[in-house]
């Protein structure tokens, strides 16, 4: 998928996370912020990337900004910043593009 | 008929399907049902991510064995039918279809719970539906909705819309919901199915809710919609049989089943006459005291 335009998903409530994805240049820029960071950084930025990747996205700024989220929320996050950077909200591919 | 159909509801949580906070592990507070709010506690600009939220949730947190209903936007919106397929994608157990008013909005809802199931490799008729009455119209075609479907489990009263439509407002006291309380309750055990009540707001009038729960129990309902864990405990409470009417029940059960192989109708169980017009009763009462986990006898 294309982001085309900038999204933002989520809230900066605790077990949150909120994702924000830009046109990119090229390549993933990624940015994380957590409090939680030197604990759980890598497996974070794990799930985004793995996400991302189910998406087919490539070329985007995504930003993060966790507050203790589980993993299934900072997908649902990164998914719903992506859908709404291309505006879709209906015939959503759940168990394909979308999933576990 | 889905193994889930009849199963114990006594109490059946809200929760706002785009909360993190809320999703993640109600569980701990052991209601029976919680119910994941696609519509009223979700913003309209919310909708959208509220989804994927949910279908994660659904996809990825075990809840224990807590059933999992959803409640969908209404069939007025443009958004209860992607709802409808990211639930049943998800697996939701049951899902709640709001301001129900006749069997054809069970009948839309169920036709593309149907399409989904196939379209995301379901079993078909594994999601079973609940109905929403929130209206006038819809008490008075309680009825039709509770024949509507084999999925319909069962029908919630929802006192806010109603009262509003019915030119009145929540008191306290019950009288402004007694019609369709009753109605509702008539329609559901005469369609042999599930009956529960609407939520009681106030948290700072526990009293008040627990007179609340006392009263729609011995009016036959089936259970409550709760708005906080608070409020679990006391409907289980009420809602569950004692040791002394489980130890009456399994008394007439066992006396009926033998009093009428000897031929004989009337007769007294700890000095109250007994016949066999108690036996659904009682038999009730011990599946409801198994269901709740607090029988230890042999029937």
């Amino acid at each position: 998928m294309e982001i085309t335009r900038p999204a933002i998903a989520g809230t900066l409530e605790s077990s949150d996370a909120q994702v924000t994805v830009e046109p990119g240049n090229g390549k993933i820029d990624f940015t994380l912020e957590s409090s939680v960071i030197n604990q759980y950084g890598n497996q974070i930025k794990k799930v985004i990337m793995d996400t991302l990747k189910n998406l087919e996205v490539d070329n985007v700024k995504i930003t993060v900004i966790d507050k203790g989220a589980l993993d299934c929320t900072i997908k649902a996050r990164v998914e719903g910043a992506v859908y709404r950077s291309n505006v879709q909200t209906e015939n959503i591919p759940w168990g394909g593009a979308v999933r576990s | 008929m889905n193994p889930n159909k009849k199963r114990l509801r006594r109490t059946m949580m809200f929760l706002n399907a785009q909360k993190p906070a809320l999703i993640k592990d109600p569980y701990i507070y052991k209601p029976d049902s919680i119910m994941l709010d696609l519509e009223d506690a979700v913003a309209q600009n919310q909708k959208d991510v509220a989804r994927f939220s949910l279908y994660h949730a659904l996809q990825e947190i075990d809840y224990h064995g807590v059933e999992r209903v959803v409640r969908i936007n209404g069939l007025d919106t443009p958004y209860w039918q992607e709802d409808v397929r990211v639930c049943v994608a998800g697996g939701c157990d049951a899902i709640r279809i709001p301001k129900t008013e006749s069997a054809e909005d069970v009948h839309r809802v169920e036709q593309a719970v149907i399409a989904a199931e196939k379209e995301f490799g379901r079993e078909e008729g594994s999601t079973l539906l609940m109905a929403a009455i929130e209206s006038a119209r819809g008490v008075m075609r309680a009825m039709d909705v509770c024949e509507s479907s084999e999925r319909l489990f069962g029908i919630a009263l929802s006192g806010g819309d109603y009262t509003k439509d019915m030119q009145t407002h929540i008191t306290g006291t019950g009288i402004e919901l007694m019609g369709a309380r009753q109605n509702m309750l008539i329609a559901a055990r005469a369609a042999g199915v599930q009956c529960f009540d609407t939520v009681y707001t106030n948290l700072d009038d526990m009293e008040g809710f627990r007179k609340d729960v006392e009263s729609i129990h011995l009016m036959g309902f089936d259970g409550k919609s709760i708005v906080n864990p608070r409020q679990i405990n006391i409907v289980h409470e009420i809602f569950t049989p004692t040791q002394k009417d489980i130890i009456f029940a399994e008394k007439v059960v066992k006396e009926i089943d033998e009093k009428s192989a000897q031929g004989i109708g009337v007769f007294t169980v700890d000095g109250k006459m007994i016949d066999i017009a108690f036996y659904d009763g009682a038999k009730r009462t011990i599946s409801l005291a198994k269901a709740s986990g607090v029988y230890k006898g042999e029937l």
